[in-house]
Parts: C-alpha cells; structure tokens; sequence
C-alpha cells in the first residue's frame, strides 16, 4: 500500500508475514507461474471489474497465514483498492476496526450508520467509484436499511460491511441481532452472510465485482463476529464463483440497426436520456449521438448533468415538476429512444397515456427495466455506452444510405413550447426571499466544476430546475427513493472523494433536521463542504399538495424553523432550531440570509471559507410553490405550468 | 390466467428459497405451487414453480428470478413437451364396511397402500395435478381425514436436460 495516504497521515506499518513472491491467481489460471509476477492493482481491477481508486501502490497484497479472519477482511479491502470507509464501531464489527487502524485504507467516523450509508453513495455518484460503508449488528446494520434501499433504487455501486453475532448465536435472538441478510435482501444487488474466516476475500471479492459491474447497487456483506476472530489464511485474487451472473453488456447489432433505422425515419424524435448513462461514463458519446440525430434531449431526475443545460437540444428535466417543453416533446414525439432510463411513474404520469403516439426504442442493461412499465418496440439489453457507441455508427450508415430525417418543423413546435413556457417563478407576495432566486444565483455563483447534493422535496426540484448542469456527476439526489436526509451525507461523500471541487449541499429545513449530525464528523475530518438550507418552516412539498389538495389544511406541515410571530409576551422570534448556532455547535460557519440583497454575498462569503464547512441559512417564503406541475396520477397532457396556468398547445400543431 | 410451470436451477446455498419466495411476494406474483430438491450436481438445487401469470407479468417474473444472482438458469415446462408430477398421500376413513372400496379406488387410480389400521388406510399416489384431483373426488365421500400434497415437479421430455451440451433454451434472459 501506499507510504501515506490521501490525508498525509503514516500508512500500515508493512505487512507483519514475511515477504514473499506474491502468486498470481487469475481465476482458474491454476497453479502460479514459474516466474512470480507480482500482481498489479491494474491486473486485480481487470480480474474483477473492479474500478480501484487511482493510488499508486507498490507493496501488492500478499498471500499471508495464520492471520485473523478481520486481518484477512482489511487486506482484502486494501487489495480492491478501497480509499475509505465511512462508518462506526460496535461490538460485532470491533475485531475488523483493529487491522484497520493500522491500514492506508481510511475511516471516517461518522455519527450515524445512515450518515455512513449516504456518505458511501455520495462518493460513489460523484467518483463512479465503488462507496463503502461499515457498521456493526442489530441497530448499527439496520441504521444501514435506508441508505442501501436508497442506493438499490438509483442503482449506486455500494458494498456494506456488516459484522453479526458470533456465528453460535446466531438465531437465538442475541444481544444486538439482526437478521440483516433477510432484512435487505429486496434491497440490495446481492448479500452475503460469512461465518466462514476463510470466505472473506471471495466474498469481498465478489461483493465489489457485484457492485459495480452490470447494473450497479449495493452489495451487503454481513461477516459474523467469531469469523472475524478466526484464524485464517489469505491469497489474492481470489477466485469469482458466480454462475449466475452474466450481465449483457454488448447489445445485439441487428437490435441496434432496426433502432438506427426508426431514428432515422422518425419525425418527431426525443432522446430519453437517464441515470444509466452517467453510471456507464456515456456522456461524451451521448453528445455524439444527440448531434448526429439532431433530437431533442430530455434529462431525467437522475441524468441530470449528462447532457449540458446550456446544449440548444436540451429541453430540460420531464416529469412530475419537468419542463412544459420536455413533458410535452415526450408527449407529441413520434419514436422515443430511452437510454438508462426506466419509465418511472414520476416520468410517465399516467402511464396509459404517456407518449401515445411515439414508438419505444429501449435501451438498458438491465433486461428487467425493458417492458416492466411500458412496451418496447425495439428492445436493447446492453451498456450504454456501447449501446451508444453503435447506434451512432449505425446512424451513420442509415445517413450515408440518404436517410436523413428532416426535422424543422419538430424543432420550431419544440422553441415555440419552451420560449413561451419557461421555467419561472414568482415573488412571494409576502416579500419574504424566493427560494428558486437563491437556488439560481446559488447555481450561478458556485458554478457548473462545484458539485450539488440535494435532499427531497421542493429545494430538491428547484435545484434540478435552476441549476445549470453542465458536466456529468456534478447533481446527487436521491431520485428514486426520495430519501430526505440525504444531502449533508451524500455531500460530505462527494467532498471526500472529490477534495478539489466546491461541494454545495441544497437542503430543506425538514431534511436538514433528519441528518446534520454528520457536519460534526465534516468538521472534525476536515470535510468543508457547504449547505445552503432552504428554510421555509415547513415541509415544504408536503405543505404545497395540502394547498393544492387539501383545501390548504396545513396537518403536522409546520416545523417553527421560521420563529413565532412576535406577541408582546414574547416579542422576539424564537426559531427551533436556530440553524446558524446550530452549525457553530457542529464546528461549522453559520451564516444567515434573508433579503434578496444579501444573497450574492452570503454566497460569495460562504465560498471564501475553505477550512471549515459552512451552513447557510435561507430564510425563505413559505408559499412557494414547484412549477410546473402534474398532479399525481394525472396524464402529462395536463401539465401546468404555473398554479391554473394550463399551456395551450393549439389546434393543428403536431 | 394461464399456468405455467418453470424450473430454475439455483446455487444450492443458504437463503435461495427465501430470495425466490420474497421476490414473487415483492412484486405481487402468485405461487401455486413450489418443489425444491437436489439434482444431479450437488452444487445445484432445481426448483419447480407452477405460476398463473399473463404474457406481461410472465415475462417479468423470469426477468427479476433472472436477476437473483444465485439463479443460474431458468427453462419453462410447458403442455406436452413436459412430464409433471405431483406426490399425494392421504389417510381416508376406512371402516371394514368400506375399506374394499377404499381398496378398489386405490387400484383404479394406481395408488398404494402404505398404511393401515383399524379405522384408516393411507395411500400414495403420484399424478398429475388433475389425476390427483379426481382421486380425491372419488375419496372425499368416503371421508379423508387428512391429506398431504407436494409441489409439482417436472422435467422436459426427450434427451435434452437444463445443462450440459444441447442444453434446453433458456427463458429469454433479454428483452
């Protein structure tokens, strides 16, 4: 490993076996070469499919014996090239933190194991490197429940490290047992239960290959106390023993030309681009695509990024809270071509009504996603960027062949649609600030090289709306699970993984409250990033339906994160919690804003501090509302725009 | 609904069962019945899955066992390309009176006697599911005390088998 690693502190003192010509064990390559070749971290990564972290490494893991099953587990993830663990101690996990400690591999201590979980996703989004998180059993284990659902559902490369009573209690109902492999199965990738020392660097092994190959997810492995204290014998590369698991990756050439061929005889054309494409580092050649087609892009929740905002073929986000222009080019387009993209009903709408007259060509590594929502007309099963990569030079060879679509009149409907429907918002007409305006100048300011980690609800839309997205894996959000609680974790991850960036966490008041504990483990681990938490007193999203849907009865909505009105009893307003002492408290800067013209500032201060994190609270109106909108089980024909602002698409248009 | 039947060969590891159950519980499919038991390779386990599902459903039930790691092949048996058995034992009421017609419903149906008493005869019979039904309508005047049935099994006919060269074609693992 390393001399010192990232944060300068003294690795491992070297490996206690004596030094050895390390064996090479490719799978099934049999006995080790006559000449010991050591094995290269390259040569491991390509063994698996792993990606390792990019440390130069001259020690190779070496075989060793007669070590601890927890020496064995540290070596195995020092061999997949982990850079860090976010976690926290307890009993059962207690054996792995002593090798551990020793390692070049770090640990960041966090407050909560679902702070560990969201931190390993953070990093996985904004690295594509594989997240790691560590907890112990029972409480610590289930504490890890959200975070893997949340990863599960956007399809993040994560692998939990779970220890588990010693292996004689199991299922007699021990002090902190929890059946943790049943627990997760229907959310995670795959999980391994290990009460067998010798298994773990297979299991480690598998777990990683798992995570980050094929469709990626969370792989847990949970290891029992008594293996983790066993002695034990340890080899690398260890052999792959997955007969089941064969993604498709290479997608099916005649598949590709019958697509190649709708594209090119398509009038109305949009290209349905999502999360799949980010996860497969397909953004270069989806730009290809998107020029050579000439389509419109639309980019989902999850692929914002993928495509830039600023591109003139970029419609924007559709769904729910999507562009009038992205909703509506899905809705009128004769063929859409979804690439890592899933129809989700936060997509569709309505689904029976969604897109009627287009053609479906779908594109997916996951056969599973192809035909679960709506049918596909041409079905896809492969990477995406492999997909991409030949669909390109198919439609090149459809172009040469004459066929080239002409789409002008698509294109003068599609800027008719987006110059007179915007994204836009109001003032509150309370005077209070405009979340959206803070959010956009927020945008403006940090610029499209900062990274943005959002938590659920309406900041969450504002900020996947106002933002200019111009590069890949610079928006996080929990898309699919819709995990509030996710921004300050996922950002501190983001910030570890990517110390050079600016990394901006836009959050709610609600959310805020579900998950700040871990800017204690930011200021200590010297992690600043930067929060901007969007406090409008309420649970803003939630309050917005009970305005629109239930005559504005404000049921537990209310958080008095804004204060009481004044009285003359009480005259000064008290805010619980008061977020700027409650950053300090955190060991962070504590800003506060709540006029428009302090804005800029307060942005600009809180990017010149870079040596601690910064919490800024917005003060802002408690109205405002996501625009546009389509109501929850609604068609996307009946969008609004903007609160009783039905567009109007005209007769005669297509 | 129409039936189907799968065998999908497994891992023969801790936990599969619960997987596969979970998963169709998860994504709201019906089992109507489930038989898991070893193979020829002792690394494997076969389970046999009778399902009722339309085409859509169907082809995501494959899809998602598909993508159960421990899953390594899935092959539908269907209709007349298929033997399907089930096992049925069950203990009927059989006083003096009645046990020869207990014993001839037995021989009609080619089942076996395999225990019995003063008051009851046990019998096993295998069949399909509709050859079992009968069995059981022509007992039930007669008074079953209980009964037990098993899962179906199957296995397609001819010489091809699920592994091994010239293997069975999988249900479609892409779209």
């Amino acid at each position: 490993m390393s001399t010192t690693s990232s944060t300068g502190r003294p690795a491992a003192p070297g490996s206690t076996t004596p030094a050895r010509p390390a064996a090479v064990a490719a799978p099934g390559a049999g006995p080790a070469p006559a000449v010991p070749v050591p094995p290269t971290e390259a040569a491991a990564a390509a063994t698996l499919g792993v990606e390792t972290t990019a440390r130069t490494t001259s020690a190779k893991p070496r075989p060793a014996t007669g070590i601890t099953g927890a020496q064995s587990l540290v070596r195995s993830l020092e061999a997949v090239g982990v850079e860090v663990i976010f976690g926290i101690p307890g009993g059962a996990i207690l054996p792995a933190y002593d090798p551990l400690f020793d390692s070049a591999v770090r640990h960041v201590l966090v407050r909560h194991e679902q702070g560990a979980g969201h931190a390993a996703t953070g990093y996985a989004q904004a690295t594509g490197k594989v997240g790691v998180c560590m907890a112990t059993s029972g409480p610590g284990a289930t504490n890890l429940v959200t975070p893997l659902a949340d990863a599960y559902m956007d399809s993040v490369p994560m692998v939990a490290i779970t220890g588990q009573v010693p292996s004689a209690a199991i299922g007699t109902d021990a002090f902190q047992e929890a059946d943790i492999r049943g627990i997760t199965m229907p959310i995670t990738k795959h999980n391994f239960l290990i009460t067998d020392a010798a298994e773990i660097p297979q299991a480690i092994a598998e777990a990683f290959h798992l995570a980050s190959t094929g469709r990626p997810g969370p792989v847990l492995v949970d290891i029992a106390k008594d293996a983790l204290q066993a002695t034990t014998d340890f080899a690398w590369p260890p052999r792959l023993d997955l007969p089941g698991y064969k993604p498709t990756t290479r997608p099916h050439g005649k598949q590709v030309r019958e697509a190649a061929a709708l594209i090119a005889a398509a009038r109305r054309p949009v290209l349905y681009v999502g999360g799949g494409v980010l996860k497969a580092h397909a953004t270069e050649q989806l730009a290809e695509l998107a020029e050579l087609t000439g389509a419109p892009v639309v980019t989902t929740l999850m692929a914002r990024g993928a495509f830039p905002d600023s591109h003139p073929q970029h419609l924007g986000m559709p769904g729910m809270h999507g562009t009038v222009a992205a909703v509506t080019a899905l809705q009128k387009a004769d063929l859409l071509v979804a690439l890592g993209a899933r129809f989700d009903d936060r997509v569709t709408g309505k689904l029976s009504s969604f897109a009627p007259e287009a053609q479906i060509v779908h594109a997916d590594i996951d056969p599973a996603e192809i035909g679960k929502n709506r049918r596909a007309d041409v079905p896809i099963v492969g990477d995406a960027k492999a997909t991409i990569i030949e669909l390109v030079a198919a439609l090149r060879a459809e172009h040469a062949a004459g066929n080239t679509p002409e789409l002008g009149e698509w294109w003068e409907q599609l800027d008719d649609w987006r110059t007179r429907y915007p994204l836009g918002y109001d003032w509150p007409e309370d005077g209070m600030l405009s979340p959206q305006y803070v959010i956009e100048r927020l945008g403006a300011i940090a610029g499209p090289e900062a990274i943005y980690a959002s938590g659920v609800g309406q900041h969450q839309m504002w900020a996947a709306q106002f933002i200019k997205y111009e590069k890949p894996m610079t928006w996080l959000n929990s898309g699919g699970l819709g995990t509030m609680g996710y921004a300050v974790p996922a950002a501190m991850g983001a910030k570890y993984g990517c110390p050079d960036a600016t990394v901006w966490a836009i959050d709610g008041d609600g959310c805020f409250q579900m998950t700040n504990q871990e800017l204690a483990t930011c200021a200590i681990e010297g992690i600043p990033i930067k929060v901007a938490v969007i406090n409008n007193g309420n649970l803003g999203m939630v309050r917005q339906w009970q305005t629109l849907f239930y005559q504005g009865r404000y049921s537990n909505t209310e958080l008095h994160t804004h204060g009481a009105e004044g009285t003359p009893d009480a005259p000064k307003r008290v805010r619980i919690p008061d977020f700027v002492t409650l950053a300090e408290a955190l060991g962070c800067v504590g800003l506060r804003c709540e006029s428009k013209d302090d804005v800029d500032s307060v942005i600009e201060k809180a990017m010149a501090i870079n040596d601690a994190p910064v919490v800024i609270d917005f003060i802002v109106g408690s109205d405002a509302q996501v625009w546009p909108m389509v109501a929850a089980g609604s068609s996307n024909d009946e969008i609004l725009a903007a609160r009783d602002v039905r567009p109007v698409f005209g007769d005669g248009q297509v | 609904m129409p039936r189907h039947t799968f065998s999908v060969l497994v891992e023969n590891k801790s936990g599969v069962l619960a997987r596969v159950s979970a998963l169709f519980s998860r994504r709201g499919f019906n089992i109507e019945s489930l038989a898991v038991g070893p193979t020829e390779n002792p690394d494997l386990s076969r389970m046999t899955i009778v399902a009722d599902a339309e085409a859509a459903p169907l082809e995501q039930i494959t899809k998602q066992l598909n993508k159960l790691i421990e899953v390594i092949k899935i092959v539908e048996l269907d209709g007349d390309a298929a033997v399907q058995r089930e096992l049925l034992l069950v203990k009927v009421r059989a006083p003096m009176t009645d046990r020869s017609q207990v014993l001839q419903t037995a021989e009609l149906f080619r089942a076996r006697v395999i225990d019995v008493n003063t008051d009851t005869v046990t019998l096993e019979a295998t069949g399909t599911p509709d050859k079992l039904q009968a069995l059981l309508a022509v007992l039930a005047p007669l008074g079953i005390k209980e009964m037990a049935q098993s899962g179906t099994v199957a296995l397609a006919r001819g010489p091809r088998a699920m592994s091994g060269a010239g293997s069975l074609r999988p249900v479609e693992r892409s779209a």
